[in-house]
């Protein structure tokens, strides 16, 4: 067994699309991959960046390929297997004092999938993003040769492949170095702020100060509201700071079936917006805040993908170049409310200098996140317009993130797609790896 | 604690070493593939086992390397007081049926085999003063059932073995842990449709070491089948006859 494919139901976090397809999976990943034209992790990418091309064409599932390799206790060099997830190495390191150098807003994603999607984190600002980290990659090609990437040898490949979405190789193993931490406890000051205005001040101030920001913004307040919103600050508490009581890992809760669509509708999600504002009750807050509870609050509920229901979500991720002002998001987020959009969760963050992946998702601005439920007409639409604003701004979406954005916008909108299809050529001419993203953006057909 | 680990780099076994491991204890691998050994001792390195985690080869088809990779552990340990046997071999019945080759391997594997290097690890143990040694059976030995004939009779042989072990030297400091998995999502089980109460390796793993730690001398994980398999062990055989499990 486990040398066999399987057949199974797959689907990204968003639960949309839904696949039926062919799984591999064991803890010998080399051993597996040669069969498989994809490698997927946890799933946690929202759309169909995990997804097989066809039902025809095998995934292999990397999570039991979890091993940590080698670990240099001086100077944090972590050299692990592609599927080690970072909940795995946060129960491991964190309370040795180490954390990884840069962490998305969820611990159930896998090395592989942070190289492959390039994640950024709070701390984009100072730190950009996972790949910059990355010291080296090993990875299987296409033909099934194994190879070393980095910056040194296979350069193009490794720049490739950071932000590649597992497009140009399977990633086996994932080599970066670990950061040390005064204590596993995050200092946050957090503040309440009436307009958008405030907040994207507010979040270019305190990048001098702060290693890691974010702000929650309304997406449903409008006029002179529009985007306000809850403006974070953190950074690793001294030990002097951190509580005495043990260090123990949060509680997580789980939601125990699939939510009936009509529970999420525009009141509801108002009222979720209305009540998150205003659980703020003082405008500033300070204190010491468990490390779970800052960097994934979203993980404290197991599965809540099934809150959205049967017909799932999508969440819509763009960096808009903001150099002068805000405007740009200003617009955004007016569109948005316009097309009808509404949202649970709107994320904004800056963003700092370009990394060396060449389909990276960061660059220089305003980066905005918006979860909406799937709509079977109306979903498609709403993401070519924000698509068309986004192409007319300058800026570009993140994929990890996407379901529906359509291949010409995606040309239109990533003038390194070409430098990236060369390379990729180069590796692997039939375009043997793929997944149901490339098929829809980068025109991979049989 | 000093474990001696067969069959760790795989599923529940792979969990039981990390959580040895967490506690900083002293572990010995044993498996027939040499390169996966070394990947798997240096990880359950870095997760805190302490010292340098020993590797011997030990092949569960090859019985003649039980005493000697045994013998090994020994040594680099400087003796040892736990035996934790997760290797075993799985296959459905209709191939065994097919496959009389595969039948023999089976049988001889998960009985035949994996008594005799029980009888090792025992005599070793008892030589020492005493210890714990913790077998993975299975709740296929509970009851002939149709899905898990041939399996089910190697385990069904291999748990009357371990409970007659646990009658003999439990008083004189032999502690028998046998562990009967119902369905848990590890290689074994891939592809296979999941049913009600199927358990990760993480949660068995926590289950067992519990019981490894209190010398209990037989564990159901995940929990619920401790009731589902004590009904069907008292379903009659016209019932048994008719239903598929």
């Amino acid at each position: 067994m486990g040398r066999q494919p399987y057949k199974s139901i797959l689907a990204g976090w968003g639960r949309h699309p839904v696949v039926e397809g062919l799984v591999y999976k064991s803890e010998n990943l080399a051993a597996i991959v040669g069969a498989a034209t994809l490698s997927r992790g946890l799933g946690r990418s929202y759309g169909d960046a995990s997804l097989p091309a066809n039902a025809h064409s095998p995934v292999a599932d990397t999570t039991w390929a979890n091993r940590l390799l080698s670990f240099d206790p001086v100077s944090g060099l972590l050299r692990a297997e592609a599927g080690v997830s970072l909940y795995d190495l946060n129960r491991v390191f964190l309370t040795r004092g180490w954390f990884v150098p840069v962490s998305p807003g969820t611990q159930f994603v896998t090395l592989g999938g942070m190289a492959a999607s390039d994640v950024h984190g709070k701390n984009h600002h100072c730190e950009g993003s996972f790949g910059e980290h990355v010291r080296r990659l090993k990875l299987a090609l296409a033909d099934g040769r194994i190879m070393e990437c980095s910056d040194t040898e296979e350069r193009e490949l490794f720049r490739a492949t950071i932000g590649g979405m597992g497009l140009t190789g399977h990633i086996l193993e994932v080599e970066f170095s670990l950061r040390p931490i005064p204590s596993p406890w995050v200092w946050c000051e957090s503040e309440r702020l009436d307009d958008l205005d405030a907040i994207t001040a507010g979040l270019k101030e305190a990048a001098h100060a702060w290693p890691m920001t974010v702000a929650w913004v309304d997406c449903l307040a409008r006029g002179k509201k529009l985007g306000r919103g809850i403006l974070m600050k953190g950074r690793w508490a001294e030990i002097g700071e951190a509580p005495r009581r043990l260090f123990s890992w949060k509680r997580r809760w789980r939601v125990p079936f699939q939510f009936p669509g009509f529970v999420l509708n525009r009141a509801s999600m108002k009222l979720f917006n209305l009540a998150y504002f205003w659980k703020h009750i003082p405008r500033h807050r300070a204190g010491v805040m468990h490390p779970e509870a800052f960097f994934y609050p979203l993980d404290g509920l197991d599965d809540w993908n099934l809150i959205y229901g049967r017909r799932g979500f999508t969440q819509y991720q763009c960096v808009l170049p903001c150099e002068t002002d805000n405007a740009p998001l200003r617009r955004f987020l007016e569109l948005f409310r316009s097309l009808g959009g509404s949202g649970f969760l709107c994320v904004v963050k800056d963003c700092g200098a370009e990394g060396k992946g060449l389909l990276s998702f960061p660059r220089p601005g305003l980066s905005i996140a918006v979860d909406f439920p799937v709509h079977p007409r109306k979903t498609q639409a709403l993401v070519d317009r924000l698509n068309e604003l986004v192409i007319e701004e300058g800026g570009r979406i993140y994929l990890t993130k996407d379901a529906f954005t359509r291949a010409e916008h995606f040309r239109a909108m990533e003038p390194r797609l070409e430098s990236f299809n060369a390379i990729r050529r180069r590796y692997d001419p039939q375009a043997r790896l793929r997944s149901a993203l490339s098929v829809r953006l980068l025109g991979d057909n049989f | 604690m000093k474990a001696v680990l067969f069959g760790a780099s795989r599923g529940m076994g792979r969990a039981v070493a990390r959580l040895l491991a967490a506690r900083g204890e002293k572990l010995f691998l044993l498996e027939h593939d040499l390169e996966e050994l070394h990947r798997s001792a240096r990880d359950l390195e870095i997760r805190g086992a302490e010292g340098p985690v020993g590797v011997g080869h030990c092949d569960l088809l090859q019985p003649q390397t039980f005493a000697p990779a045994l013998e090994q552990a020994q040594r680099v340990l400087e003796g040892f007081d736990t035996v934790v046997v997760t290797a075993g071999l799985f296959a459905l019945q209709e191939e065994l049926e097919r496959d009389a080759e595969l039948t023999a391997r089976l049988l001889a594997a998960d009985f035949t085999n994996t008594v005799l290097f029980c009888e090792e690890a025992r005599k070793r143990l008892l030589a020492g003063g005493g210890g714990t040694l913790c077998v993975f059976s299975s709740v296929a030995g509970e009851r002939g059932r149709k899905p898990v004939i041939l399996y089910g009779a190697a385990k069904a042989g291999l748990s009357r073995y371990l409970e007659g072990l646990d009658h003999k030297f439990r008083a004189v400091g032999l502690k028998t842990v046998c562990v009967k998995p119902g369905f848990v999502k590890t290689s074994m089980t891939a592809g296979l449709k999941p049913p009600p109460f199927a358990g990760t390796p993480e949660a068995v793993a926590r289950r067992v070491l519990k019981a490894i730690d209190r010398g209990r001398p037989e564990v159901y994980v995940p929990s619920p089948w401790r009731g589902v398999m004590c009904v069907i062990r008292c379903l009659p055989r016209f019932v048994m006859r008719r239903v598929n499990f």
